[in-house]
């Protein structure tokens, strides 16, 4: 008895812990409003069959209780019934696929006046690549990476001697304009996710992976990474900062080139091997001892 | 109207007698036993008491959670170790086990009217390998760097390298070398488990006659043989690139700011592997609770499984379509984007027959005779728990509604409830309900609905809320919850009342354990069918039953495993094994 | 995944023949008692319960290795991969396989008309034949090995010597059954028994045989350029 009472309660807590609970998504700030619509649909369709089968259940539970003398009905299958409700649950299951999968085509069809922007991730930090002047991001390759060249630009291609690279520092984004993200690791796996964005995808060392979105408010927002990447995971924390047009051009004015980078030390580096110790090695491995001093 | 089939006008002949193995000593009766009985008892221990370990180790995952920077010995190495171990444990050496090898090796002779397993010899090397399998993964926490902490999907690059626990270290050589000991041991069990469903049946017992738990089982095995071979191969592929420093998953990648020797390999490929046996695998948990679940169901509510044979074909169906699904768990992994509608597409039809099997479990509670036993309600609240998780998966499963959600708390709470809660709270009601036929005595009731409110209750207020913490944002497999803008004050309190939960209902297991060994001695008599059920299982000579299960004749089957409250029958339900027609509907025979 | 995903097609395609002889259709609780003989005929197949354990370990390792093969063409696929020129020496080593089944299956022949004398020549036959072969997997490893052809320094290498050597693990499994049916063979055991024994040992030989010619055709890039000739034929 007490069960069929209980199952009520799991419902009606159910729902008021969705509709009066503080924790909800945070406050979109980008064009993907169209998948919050569609876990809204999705909420309303999973709630309604939830409640319905729990609460038909109870029903059940109290209604046909055993109590002396009572024997159970005879039914081995009922084809109408259950081809009804095979009917009802398909068509459920289609209402929530179908938006679905418009929404996923507009994510993978990059519209075609998105500029590209390119986050690298590291064990355990994000660096960011701007195609510069050129509106051409250079080729870049994992072998190229050295202690002047942390990202692995190609050092002989020509779109790459003017990209800016911002290493291990805050994005800026201009609001309003669409973003492709073009995402590449040069170690383990990561994955650029900024919970605001809704937007995410893995980076793979490797080969360079993809998304977009359109900024659609100002504002500073955290980086996380949410592909397990070791055990710095947890601190791999970043900033994109969502500028004005203007704030924007005064931030890109002070960057530096890939050109202007790698300028001064270029006698140095030109008999270096591939395969040697870069910069930005002591640093993460400065990084892991003070991970493993907590 | 009763028209008695008299046993001897069976034509004789076409069930052979199986050569018994008899034990000779203590040892081979009760250790290196060839008796299914005794080797599901085995598996069963054995899954249990390493699933104490994760137990254990998912406490301590929660003290980090629910209160960060109090403990100071979980460090972030130790946490990935112990989330790593957690997941592998219950996912494969605890649930995978305990229903193909423990329920598998006790019901399906029983339940088949076999007098053991086709190859007793290969089953005992099965429990022997596993347990060898458990020992080794065991042994990564005293080797040096202790186990792996790559998590329980183990991606390369990082679970062979330096910024992972136990990559360069033993860690993920034993945890590899673990998973393929399993794989091998679990593959005799399983040759063994299919082969009795197909030659071991005796007389009458056709595959419509087959009890659900057994249709499950069987289905769940042919799975997982054919799905268990994938991970062999990412394991072997791995272990390679570990140790001989091949490059079959692994790219060119500067480590630590040096570059390393790997080359133009491809993490994705390891990902499609594992995913391979990894969707599966679900289904392999899932398949054999929902067949005990049917069972226990038609059984405490006196009534025949409603719609059995759509029960079955969804089974099949279910089993057919979970091995074109696999990429559903890789909507953001950087494969080809357009794969996403298709993956997306057959993940949404699965829900289908999944949804059938949700509504003929409710529709046969619907004018039962509903017995609330303690089994019953472990069933109820599987279907509340399975309906919850399996709803969240249509939100993970719709390609689009799973980029924000994705490796958030949301998946991890949507997979707890799910293949975690859901069939572990099967195997409870499962264990109330044979435990008679195994041990002759009941489970004490009390403690066990102290158990089952805490557990049931717990184990909700645990997950249900934690799907909200990742619809905000939260990350899972973060060792610290620390400067995250997103979290609010209230949800890192949230997370702690969560932790409480969790230690609340990790103790009312340990009332469960207590409850098992001590109804051994001191539990009431059970007697041979105390909840009169139909399948043969029940009616042994003996209980618990006798080495070679049914005596000197092997029971024949005369009607199918749902014959509750069969009007015109005496009794409110009639075994499989006893001849006569009874019922105004039915066709004479 | 294409290679696995056909397998299990075929593997599907079987069970599916399989159940549709197993009246899925029927309403069992209409039916009571033994019906005639219907049920009867619905119980186990007539073949031996070995024979079916074998016939499902072998699905087994047919779904091994096509997963091997999948993952030896995706890996293919990405843009380091150099074959490997395979060593003439696995053409003699397939001939000598091909022997030790056509051994295998003589000794079948014979157990069946009870001639243990040609038994015994073909199961020894078989045995030395397959042993012959290891070995000259072993020497065509050690000729890559010497021509530079290492291990890991490049993935159609890795693939080669993982393929092989999980292939000749298995001829080793199949040496083991070998030869416990020859010990039961010179011990004079039962002759049905031996008969059975044999005849497994054919059927597992048969296999691995077949499985070779498969791994064979795409370690030698036939397989790719099939696939290749057909997939133009499509577009």
């Amino acid at each position: 008895m007490a069960i069929a009472l209980v199952l009520v309660l799991v419902v009606v807590g159910s729902v008021l812990f969705h509709f009066l609970s503080p924790w909800w998504w945070t406050p979109i700030a980008s064009n993907w409003d169209y998948i919050d619509n569609t876990i809204i649909i999705t909420f309303w369709i999973t709630g309604v069959v939830f409640s319905a089968v729990v609460l038909f259940m109870a029903y059940c539970v109290f209604r046909f209780r055993h109590r002396e003398g009572n024997r159970a009905a005879y039914e081995p299958e009922n084809r109408r019934l259950e081809s009804w409700l095979t009917v009802v649950t398909a068509v459920g299951v289609t209402a929530l696929l179908v938006p679905g999968l418009f929404v996923w085509s507009r994510f993978v069809n990059v519209p075609s006046e998105a500029a590209d922007i390119e986050v690298v991730g590291q064990q355990w930090q994000w660096s960011f690549r701007l195609p510069g002047k050129d509106g051409k991001l250079g080729t870049s390759d994992t072998r190229d990476v050295t202690s002047d060249n942390p990202l692995g630009v190609a050092p002989k291609d020509p779109n790459g001697q003017d990209d800016v690279l911002v290493e291990a520092a805050d994005l800026h984004l201009p609001v309003g304009k669409p973003v492709k993200v073009l995402l590449r690791s040069i170690d383990v796996l990561h994955d650029f996710y900024i919970p605001e964005f809704r937007a995410k995808m893995d980076m793979i060392p490797g080969s360079v992976t993809y998304f977009w979105f359109t900024p659609t408010r100002t504002g500073t927002f955290q980086v996380l990474c949410a592909e397990l990447c070791g055990q710095g995971h947890p601190l791999m924390h970043g900033v994109v900062v969502v500028d004005t047009e203007q704030d924007y051009q005064a931030w890109l004015g002070q960057q530096q080139t890939f050109a202007q980078l790698s300028a001064p030390q270029q006698t140095g580096s030109a008999d270096r091997r591939p395969g040697e110790t870069t910069a930005s090695g002591p640093d993460i491995a400065a990084k892991l001892e003070t991970v493993e001093a907590r | 109207m009763v028209d008695v089939t008299p046993a001897d006008a069976v034509p004789p002949a076409e069930v052979g007698e199986v050569e018994l193995y008899h034990p000779h000593s203590w040892w081979t009766k009760y250790v290196f036993s060839q008796d299914a009985k005794v080797i599901a008892v085995q598996y069963s221990a054995t899954a249990t008491a390493i699933g104490l370990v994760a137990l254990v180790l998912s406490w301590l995952m929660r003290l980090q959670l629910g209160f960060p920077g109090t403990f100071d010995f979980i460090t972030p190495e130790a946490y990935y170790q112990f989330i790593t171990v957690h997941g592998m444990i219950m996912v494969i050496y605890l649930l995978t086990a305990l229903f193909l090898g423990g329920f598998g090796n006790y019901l399906i002779p029983l339940m088949v009217g076999a007098r053991d397993m086709v190859f007793p010899y290969v089953n005992m090397l099965s429990y022997w390998v596993y347990l060898l399998a458990v020992l080794v993964l065991v042994s990564s926490f005293f080797a040096p760097g202790g186990p792996t902490g790559a998590g329980w999907t183990l991606y390369p690059p990082q679970a062979i390298m330096t910024g992972t626990p136990g990559g360069q270290d033993w860690g993920i050589i034993l945890m590899l070398s673990s998973l393929i000991l399993f794989i091998i041991g679990f593959t005799m069990g399983g040759l063994n488990y299919v082969v009795t469903v197909l030659q071991g049946r005796t007389r009458g017992m056709t595959l419509m006659r087959l009890p659900l738990t057994v249709w499950g089982i069987f289905t769940a095995t042919v799975m997982a043989l054919l799905a268990f071979p994938a991970l062999f191969v990412a394991c072997v592929m791995m272990l390679l690139d570990r140790l001989l420093g091949t490059s079959f998953f692994m790219p060119a990648i500067v480590e630590m700011g040096e570059q390393l020797q790997h080359n133009g390999g491809s993490p994705i490929l390891f990902q499609h592997l594992f995913w391979f046996f990894g969707h599966p695998e679900v289904y392999i948990v899932a398949l054999p609770a929902f067949g005990i679940v049917s069972d226990l169901i038609s059984t405490h509510a006196r009534k025949n499984i409603f719609g059995y044979r759509m029960m079955v074909w969804a089974i099949i169906a279910i089993g057919a379509l979970s091995f074109v699904v696999w990429a559903h768990h890789m909507y953001v992994s950087g494969m080809n984007p357009y794969f996403g509608f298709f993956f997306a597409t057959t993940t949404l039809i699965i829900a289908v027959p999944t949804a059938i099997k949700v509504y003929n479990w409710v529709l046969t509670l619907w004018r039962g005779d509903i017995h609330l036993t303690i089994p019953m309600l472990f069933a109820l609240a599987f279907i509340v728990t399975f309906v919850n998780g399996g709803l969240t998966g249509l939100f993970l499963g719709n390609v689009v509604v799973d980029v924000p959600l994705s490796d958030t708390m949301f998946v991890v709470a949507h997979f707890h409830m799910v293949m975690g809660v859901a069939p572990i709270l099967v195997i409870f009601g499962a264990i109330y309900h044979w435990y008679p036929k195994v041990s002759g005595r009941m489970l004490d009731e009390t403690l066990g609905r102290f158990h089952f409110w805490v557990t049931f209750l717990g184990a909700y207020l645990i997950f249900f809320p934690m799907h909200y913490l990742g619809l905000m944002g939260v990350p899972r497999r973060y060792a610290e919850l620390t400067d995250m803008t997103i979290m609010t004050e209230s949800a890192h309190h949230l997370n702690s009342f969560i932790s409480i939960m969790a230690f609340i209902v990790g103790f009312a297991q340990m009332v469960f354990l207590f409850n098992l060994i001590w109804s051994i001695r001191h539990g009431r008599e059970a007697g041979g069918n105390p909840w009169r059920a139909t399948t043969l299982e029940w009616q042994t000579p003996e209980t618990p039953p006798a080495h070679g299960n049914f005596g000197k004749e092997l029971p024949i089957v005369y009607r199918w495993a749902y014959d509750y409250s069969v009007p015109g029958a005496k009794q409110d339900f009639i075994p499989q094994n006893v001849p006569g027609t009874f019922g105004p509907s039915r066709e004479p025979t | 995944m294409s290679v696995i995903l056909v397998f299990l097609l075929v593997i599907a395609g079987f069970a599916g023949w399989w159940l549709s002889h197993q009246r899925l259709l029927a309403k069992p609780w209409l039916e009571q008692g033994m019906a005639g003989e219907d049920f009867v005929d619905l119980g186990r197949s007539p073949l031996p319960t070995a024979k079916i354990g074998l016939g499902v370990f072998l699905a087994v390792v047919g779904c091994l290795f096509s997963l091997f093969t999948s993952a030896y063409f995706m890996r293919m696929g990405l843009s380091d991969w150099r074959p490997l020129p395979l060593p003439r020496l696995l053409w003699l080593n397939t001939g000598v396989l091909v022997l030790s089944s056509v051994a295998l299956q003589c000794a079948v022949v014979a157990a069946r008309r009870g001639q243990l004398d040609m038994v015994k020549l073909g199961l020894a036959t078989a045995g030395l034949t397959a042993l012959a072969f290891l070995v000259g997997q072993l020497v065509a490893w050690r000729q890559l090995t010497e021509d530079g052809y290492l291990l890991a320094s490049n993935p159609a290498n890795s693939f080669f010597y993982l393929i092989t050597a999980m292939h000749g693990l298995h001829i080793m499994g199949g040496l083991v059954g070998l030869g416990r049916t020859s010990a039961s063979a010179w011990n004079g055991g039962r002759p049905e028994r031996l008969r059975l024994g044999v005849e497994l040992c054919a059927m597992y030989w048969h296999f691995l045989l077949f499985v070779w010619l498969g791994i064979f055709a795409v370690l030698a890039g036939w397989a790719a350029t099939i696939i290749d000739i057909c997939q133009r034929l499509l577009t």
